[in-house]
C-alpha cells in the first residue's frame, strides 16, 4: 500500500508538471480524443506535447510491456494513474482502435518482428489502425467472408471489399480477414493480415447513415500485394485471432456503455425525468404523462440493475471469483438498453424531437434525434444482439445446436 | 457495498442448499396442500431452521440471534425458495419480527423476541385489508378510544400463518380518513384476545393466510408498538424489509423453474432432435438468463442498502421487488409454456412454481406499483 501510495505522489506530480494548461478539463465528445496516426490533427495544439510526453513515459498504454513502449505498470498502478487523471481532469493523450483492438491482440498472437514493428508506434500514436472484418455478404455469418488472398512467392495478392471499417478515410494500416484457402472448411481457410493502407490498389469510400454522416466507410482491395510475413498468427489460422480480437472489441463496447455504471449507477439526478418535465410541463409533483412517467422509471430500474450487475462482476473479479456468466449479458443488454432510453428521449420531446436539422429545432434535440436513429446499430455492430443470445444459449445455457 | 458474497454467507448457502434438497423436496409442499394441513407448513421443520441459526440471522446477538442482517437472511431464502419451502419466515422473521424489534418497547421485545429466535414462537403482521391494495397507509381498521386503551374494529385479509401465529401486530388508525397518512397505530395481539377470531384463506399457493376480525379487541398503551399515530413510517421499513425478504425467495424460485425448464429443453425430443436446439426457445432461455441475473444484482444491493442503512434505501427496495416480480412471471410463465401439455398437469411440479410467482408477484406491490415508488422517491 506505501509504496502505491508513493507512486500516486509522484504521479500527480509528474502529471501536474508536465500537462499542458490548455487541455486541463478538455471534455472528450463520442469519437473526439486524440486518436493520431499520420494525419492527426491536434485540437487544441497542446494536444501534441501532451501525447509526446506521455508516450515517452509509456503511459499511453500504461499496462503495456516497456520493451514495446509500453508502461510496465501494474493493473494497481495503472488504476492509480487514470484516477489521477480524472482527478486533475486530464483528458487521455491517445485513444483508437491500436490501444484497444490490434495492440492486445499482437501482443498476445504477434511474433517478436511484428510486436517490435507495430506496438511501438500504436503506443507513440504514429499510426493509426482500422478493422477490416465485414463484408457485404458477410455480416453475423462472419466466416464465410469472401476478400481473396492468394499467395504469389513472398506476397498474398487481396481482391475484395470490406465494409463498415470505421475511420478507413483517416487509416493509416488496417487489420484484416482474408480468404487464403477457398478449399478448407470456412474457418479454417482464413488469414489475420496487416495491410499498409498506402499500398497501390487499396481504396476508401465513406457509407452515410440513416443518422446521417459517420466513420465508417467501405474499403475495396484491388490487387493489392501484402508480405506473407504480415499475417498475424498461422497463415489459415487466422480464425481464432479473429475471435479474440472479437472478444476485446466487446470489452470495449461494455466499457464504454457501462461508463456510467461507476458506483454503482448511484447519485445521478434522473436525466429523463428533468426533460420530461420540460416538456411536459410541472405541477410540482408527479410528472403529467403517467404513461412516460411509468416509461421513464421503466427505464432507470433497468440501467440501475444493469449497472448494479456490472458492478457485481466487478466485485466479484476483485475478490477473487473466476468471470460468471453474468458478463456475457453486457453487450446485449447493454445496446438494447441503449436503444430503448434514446427512443424514449425522443417521446418525451414529442413533435421536437423530430428535427433533421436547421430552423425551429434546437441543437441539443437534433442532437438527441441524430443520437436515437444511431443507436439503432448499436444491436448490430460488433456481433448482433441475436448473435449474443446464440452465444449465451450456447455457451452459458449449454443448449444444444 | 460489495456485491459479493462473504465466506459466512457462501457457507450458509451451501448449507441452506444442502438441508433444502434433503429435508424439503417440492412434493412437501404438495403433501400439506393435499393433507389440506391446517398449518400449512412443518413445524418440526421450522424448529430445525431455529436450531440451524436461521431464524435469529436478522435479530442482535441480546435476543439470541446471529446479527447477519437481510444480506445473510437472502441466502438462505434463495435456497428454501428453491424448492418453495412454506415455513413462516415471511411472517415471523420479517413482519411481525421486525415490527418488534424496529418499534417495539424493551418490554415487548423481551418477551417475544427470544423465543421467536427459537422457533418456539410464530408471528405475523395484519395490515392487508379490502380496499388497501398495496397502499400501506390505506387502513378502515379502527383503535376507537375506550378509557385509558382502545378497542379495535375491522377486518384484515390475506394475514400470513395467520392461524397459527402465536401473536399478531395489527395495524388500525387511531385518528384520521381511512387514507390518511397520519393517525396510523400498530398493536401487538395475543393469539387469544377476546374479540379476535381468524379464519383461514385458502389462495393459489396453498399457504396459510387468514382473515382477521377484530369485533371490540381490547388494547392498553403497553400494546402499542413504536409511537402511537405515527405507525406509518415503521410500517413502510418493516415491509421493505419483508420485500427484501421475498424477493430472496422470488430469486431462488425463479432460478430453479429456470434451470428445470432449461434441463427440460435439452432432454425432451421432437421432430427428432431435442427442442432445445430451436433458436425460438434458446434466445427465449437466453433472455430469462438475463433477466434473473439482473434480479440477483437488484437482490443484492437492496438487501446491502438495508443492512446498511444508506439513504436510498427505499429505491433499491423497490428496484428490486419491481424487477423481481416482472421476471419472476416471465419465467413461471414461459416455463409452463416451454413444458408445453405436461406443464400444465398437477402431476408435474413446475405448476407449483407459477403458483407461488403469482402469489409473490402480487404480494408487498407489483411492479407497477414499485415503479411508481421508484419514481415518487426520485421526485417525479
Amino acid at each position: 500500500m506505501a509504496e502505491l501510495d508513493e507512486f500516486r505522489a509522484q504521479t500527480r506530480q509528474w502529471l501536474k508538471a508536465n500537462a499542458p494548461e490548455a487541455i486541463t478539463g478538455l471534455a472528450l465528445t463520442e469519437g473526439g480524443g486524440n486518436w493520431g496516426g499520420r494525419r492527426a490533427t491536434f485540437e487544441p495544439p497542446e494536444m501534441k506535447p501532451w501525447l509526446e510526453r506521455m508516450a515517452e513515459r509509456g503511459w499511453t498504454a500504461p499496462t503495456w510491456p516497456r520493451e514495446y513502449g509500453g508502461g510496465g505498470l501494474s493493473a494497481a498502478e495503472a488504476k492509480v494513474l487514470q484516477q489521477e487523471l480524472a482527478r486533475l481532469r486530464l483528458p487521455l493523450p491517445l485513444t483508437g482502435f491500436g490501444l484497444t483492438m490490434i495492440g492486445p491482440t499482437l501482443l498476445h498472437f504477434g511474433n517478436e518482428e511484428q510486436k517490435r514493428e507495430h506496438i511501438p508506434k500504436i503506443c507513440r500514436g504514429e499510426i493509426r489502425w482500422c478493422q477490416g472484418y465485414s463484408e457485404p455478404n458477410a455480416g453475423s455469418d462472419l466466416a464465410s467472408l469472401q476478400t481473396r488472398a492468394d499467395r504469389d512467392g513472398d506476397d498474398f495478392v487481396i481482391n475484395g471489399s470490406k465494409v463498415w471499417t470505421s475511420y478507413a478515410d483517416l487509416s493509416d494500416w488496417i487489420f484484416a480477414l482474408v480468404r487464403s484457402d477457398p478449399k478448407a472448411k470456412k474457418q479454417e481457410g482464413i488469414t489475420f493480415l496487416l495491410i499498409d493502407m498506402d499500398s497501390p490498389g487499396v481504396s476508401v469510400s465513406p457509407i452515410g447513415l440513416i443518422s446521417g454522416k459517420s466513420p465508417f466507410c467501405e474499403t475495396r482491395f484491388d490487387d493489392v500485394r501484402v508480405p506473407v510475413r504480415n499475417a498475424v498468427g498461422a497463415i489459415h489460422g487466422g480464425w481464432t485471432v479473429a475471435k479474440a480480437l472479437l472478444g476485446f472489441e466487446r470489452n470495449m463496447i461494455a466499457e464504454v456503455f457501462g461508463g456510467q455504471a461507476r458506483g454503482g449507477g448511484q447519485g445521478r439526478g434522473s436525466v429523463l425525468a428533468e426533460l420530461a418535465r420540460e416538456y411536459l410541463g410541472d405541477a410540482g409533483g408527479a410528472l403529467g404523462d403517467p404513461v412516460l412517467r411509468d416509461e421513464i422509471a421503466r427505464c432507470e430500474l433497468d440501467e440501475r440493475a444493469f449497472h448494479l450487475t456490472v458492478q457485481r462482476a466487478r466485485d466479484a473479479a476483485k475478490a477473487g471469483h473466476q468471470p460468471g456468466p453474468e458478463s456475457s449479458l453486457f453487450k446485449v443488454y447493454a445496446t438494447e438498453l441503449n436503444k430503448r432510453r434514446t427512443e424514449l428521449m425522443v417521446r418525451i420531446a414529442g413533435p421536437h424531437g423530430l428535427g433533421w436539422q436547421g430552423a425551429g429545432f434546437a441543437d441539443d434535440e437534433i442532437g438527441r434525434t441524430r443520437g436515437w436513429l444511431r443507436a439503432r446499430g448499436n444491436s448490430i455492430e460488433g456481433g448482433t444482439s441475436e448473435i449474443q443470445l446464440n452465444i449465451i444459449a450456447k455457451r452459458v445455457l449449454g443448449l444444444p445446436d | 457495498m460489495q456485491l459479493v458474497l462473504t465466506e459466512d454467507q457462501e457457507l450458509l448457502a451451501k448449507t441452506a442448499a444442502d438441508f433444502a434438497a434433503e429435508h424439503s423436496p417440492v412434493s412437501r409442499v404438495r403433501a400439506l396442500r393435499d393433507a389440506d394441513d391446517a398449518d400449512g407448513f412443518s413445524r418440526k421443520l421450522w424448529r430445525q431452521m431455529a436450531e440451524l441459526g436461521w431464524v435469529g440471522i436478522p435479530f442482535p446477538e441480546e435476543f439470541g440471534g446471529a446479527d447477519m442482517g437481510l444480506s445473510g437472511l437472502s441466502v438462505v431464502l434463495e435456497a428454501l425458495g428453491r424448492t418453495l419451502a412454506p415455513e413462516p419466515f415471511l411472517s415471523t422473521v420479517l413482519l411481525g419480527g421486525q415490527a418488534l424489534l424496529l418499534g417495539g418497547s424493551e418490554g415487548q421485545k423481551s418477551e417475544w423476541l427470544p423465543k421467536l429466535v427459537e422457533g418456539e414462537r410464530l408471528l405475523t403482521l395484519a395490515y392487508q385489508e379490502r380496499r388497501s391494495r398495496y397502499d400501506l397507509r390505506c387502513v378502515a381498521t379502527r383503535a376507537e378510544r375506550d378509557g385509558s386503551g382502545w378497542r379495535l374494529r375491522g377486518e384484515k385479509i390475506q394475514v400470513l400463518d395467520g392461524t397459527c401465529a402465536d401473536g399478531i401486530v395489527v395495524v388500525a388508525r387511531t385518528s384520521g380518513e381511512e387514507r390518511a397518512a397520519d393517525g396510523i397505530t400498530l398493536f401487538a395481539l395475543r393469539r387469544d384476545a377476546p374479540g379476535l377470531r381468524l379464519e383461514r384463506q385458502h389462495r393459489v399457493d396453498s399457504r396459510n393466510t387468514a382473515l382477521v376480525f377484530l369485533d371490540g379487541v381490547a388494547v392498553g398503551a403497553e400494546d402499542v408498538v413504536g409511537a402511537e399515530g405515527r405507525g406509518g413510517d415503521l410500517l413502510e421499513r418493516v415491509v421493505d424489509r419483508a420485500t427484501v425478504g421475498i424477493c430472496a425467495e422470488m430469486l431462488g424460485s425463479m432460478s430453479e423453474a429456470f434451470e428445470r425448464t432449461l434441463g427440460y429443453l435439452k432432454q425432451r425430443e421432437q421432430f427428432g432432435v431435442p427442442i432445445g436446439s430451436f433458436q425460438a426457445l434458446k434466445h427465449r432461455a437466453a433472455q430469462q438468463f438475463i433477466e434473473i441475473e439482473l434480479c440477483r444484482s437488484a437482490v443484492m444491493a437492496a438487501a446491502r442498502a438495508v443492512d446498511d442503512g444508506v439513504e436510498d434505501a427505499a429505491r433499491l427496495v423497490s428496484l428490486a421487488k419491481a424487477r423481481c416480480s416482472d421476471a419472476a412471471i416471465l419465467v413461471a410463465d414461459e416455463s409452463i409454456q416451454m413444458h408445453g401439455g405436461i406443464g400444465m398437469t398437477d402431476e408435474h411440479e413446475i405448476g407449483f412454481y407459477l403458483k407461488r410467482a403469482r402469489v409473490a408477484e402480487l404480494t408487498f406491490g407489483d411492479a407497477a406499483y414499485h415503479r411508481d415508488r421508484w419514481a415518487r422517491l426520485g421526485g417525479y
